[in-house]
């Protein structure tokens, strides 16, 4: 049986998606439509990370090499005309959760700046993979003559309205997973181990095995992104899993805020607008942005969802404070 | 029953236990004292798996814990709090103590359930109620005042259900009448939970009056053992300990007119 907080979830998602699916009516520009897909693809990269940042207190550099490898692992196979669509997803998130397994199990031991570091190291481990194994890969050129998107239970990606249903539907679906797992006993788990690791170990958690799950979960979603990614530009390229795209998550982050669920994609729609006015207007692309950041950190302290939660949360004391006469 | 045997530590070249060798019966009531830096906390860390003594044993039930995990060992019921309170600064008294009996239940690894498991709830509302502070339950810990983190300090080690508890100096850092408070909350405790209790104290007033049984540690060696009376009347302790300590003396008045 759902409880309470299951359903308002439940109820949230189905209204976003609802809205999502309407949004290409109301406004029925196909650049709109483009923006949503590309938030889509860079929220999942920016919200799984954050379930590494915000919600167990691991700062890693080289998410976006999950990011890549489901986007190339999919592409391949699609490529290879052998699988149906839905299930070279399925074997991109495996193949992924299996490289982030790996990874993982070498960097969750570490403190720290050393597991920063690491997850750096084996992005640009991956990244020169890409980079040099051009017969399979196509290396700098990217995944060479599109990935097919052969029709599915009926369903045809090739059709650009379609094809955006589907990347919603699968979005609000991996919103849906992660925000029970943040609810779960285990994502409470999660936050004693950002807390206070030692304590937690004291009090029974296994906190290499927890953190752990939670980098191939991680993985595993931010995969998904890229997935969404190699379907909507119909390749996939090495920059995917450079550290820039690890640093545009970074920052998505940053401008979002990591204390709520939903901050990082806040963050994702604020950088997506940024870079589309930006590129329009200006020629000096990093430096705006570079302004913008520093805004945030200096000036709000935080992202913008956590500004105006604690803002709200604020009001709410000090009305409570006064209606109890203190 | 807990006993430890020959346990030694040295630190590069400062021996922090050297040779000591304790049981605590089942279901007693313990003081350790001993001036600052004499192996105290270092004496918890080695039973709770914190740290690897260089030799000698520790038992608990008859089997030996030394280089077991401190998960493992918290696991077999010996729980412990911290000099100072080691808590959950963004969550709540309540979700950290919820987050602890699921955790003890082995229920961390559900993904598919909701936290707060209502399973849970009544034990943690136990807990609080055992230590007073079911009121400031929805409090993130963080802005709990000194004396509540050390109590919700001590509630997290209780939802492990030990057998043994250790409290490394749950009155530190409060005033006299607070301390006295707290020291009634863990006696009530002790008296609730029937564990054995193991707790190391400053105040050589609350030590006279609560402890069945008191060892003092000096130089990382037990320099005395035994009821309150037999302390308060040795020689060594009040040479090397009592006579000098301010504390010593407003104790055995205390303790005297009492
Ligand atoms: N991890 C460590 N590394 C090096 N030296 C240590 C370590 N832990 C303790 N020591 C040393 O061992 C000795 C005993 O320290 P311990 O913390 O056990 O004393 P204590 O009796 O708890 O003192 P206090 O009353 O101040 O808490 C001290 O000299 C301390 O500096
Ligand atoms: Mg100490």
């Amino acid at each position: 049986m759902l409880g309470r907080s299951s359903l308002r979830d439940l109820a949230w998602a189905a209204l976003l998606l609802v809205g999502l699916l309407v949004l290409p009516i109301l406004v029925p520009h196909p650049a709109m439509r483009d923006f949503v897909i590309y938030v889509i693809a860079y929220g999942l990269l920016a919200m799984s990370l954050n379930l590494l940042v915000g919600f167990t207190g691991l700062v890693s550099f080289g998410h976006a090499a999950y990011f890549a490898s489901g986007a190339y692992i999919f592409g391949l196979l699609m490529q290879s005309g052998n699988v149906s669509l839905p299930v070279a997803m399925l074997a991109a998130v495996g193949g992924t959760a299996l490289l982030a397994l790996v990874i993982g199990a070498i960097c969750v031991r570490l403190k720290e700046i050393y597991f920063a570091f690491l997850t750096l190291a084996f992005q640009m481990f991956i990244h020169s993979i890409i980079l040099t194994w051009v017969s399979l890969t196509g290396g700098d050129q990217g995944l060479m003559g599109g990935i097919p998107r052969p029709t599915f239970l009926g369903i045809d990606l090739n059709d650009s309205m379609t094809l955006y249903s589907f990347c919603a539907v699968v979005f609000v679906a991996c919103l849906v997973i992660m925000r029970q797992i943040v609810q779960s006993p285990f994502g409470y788990t999660l936050r004693m181990i950002r807390d206070n690791p030692h304590r937690a170990n004291f009090l029974g958690v296994n906190v290499v095995r927890m953190k752990l799950a939670i980098f191939v979960i991680s993985g595993t979603m931010a995969s998904v992104g890229g997935i969404v990614m190699a379907l909507f530009v119909s390749g996939a390229y090495p920059e995917f899993g450079f550290w820039t795209t690890s640093g545009e998550a970074i920052f998505m982050i940053m401008l979002g805020g990591t204390q709520l669920f939903i901050g990082p994609l806040v963050g994702a729609i604020l950088l997506q607008t940024l870079n589309h006015y930006v590129t329009i207007y200006t020629e000096h692309h990093g430096l705006v942005l570079g302004i913008v950041i520093l805004i945030f950190v200096l000036g709000l302290r935080r992202g913008l969802a956590d500004f105006v939660y604690l803002w709200f949360q604020d009001r709410r004391t000090r009305k409570l404070e006064k209606e109890t006469g203190r | 029953m807990l006993k430890v045997e020959n346990l030694y530590k040295a630190f590069g070249g400062v021996v922090a236990m050297n040779d000591v060798s304790l049981d605590f019966p089942t279901g007693s009531l313990t003081a350790i004292i001993g001036p600052n830096g004499a192996g105290k906390t270092t004496f918890f860390n080695l039973i709770s798996g914190h740290i690897r003594p260089d030799r000698g044993r520790v038992l608990f039930d008859g089997q030996d814990l030394v280089g077991r995990s401190s998960l493992e060992i918290v696991r077999r019921g010996i729980g412990r709090a911290f000099q100072v309170a080691s808590i959950f600064p963004s969550l709540t008294l309540r979700e950290s103590l919820m987050a602890a009996v699921i955790s003890h239940r082995r229920q961390s690894t559900q993904v598919l359930t909701r936290f707060p498991l209502q399973s849970a709830a009544e034990r943690v509302e136990e807990i609080m109620a055992l230590l007073e502070l079911t009121a400031k339950a929805d409090v993130l810990s963080r802005n709990l005042s000194h004396g509540d983190q050390k109590l919700l300090d001590i509630a997290l080690a209780l939802a492990m259900d030990p057998k043994v508890l250790l409290l490394d100096e749950p009155t530190a850092g409060m005033g006299p009448e607070e301390r006295w408070q707290m020291i009634d909350k863990v006696y009530r405790l002790w008296e609730a939970e029937k564990m054995t209790l193991v707790f190391i104290e400053h105040d050589m007033g609350i030590v006279f009056k609560i402890a069945q049984t008191i060892r003092v540690l000096k130089y990382g060696a037990v320099l005395a053992e035994g009821t309150p009376e037999d302390i308060r009347s040795n020689p060594d302790v009040i040479d090397a300990y009592l006579g000098t300590d301010h504390d010593a003396t407003t104790a055995t008045a205390t303790v005297g007119e009492g």
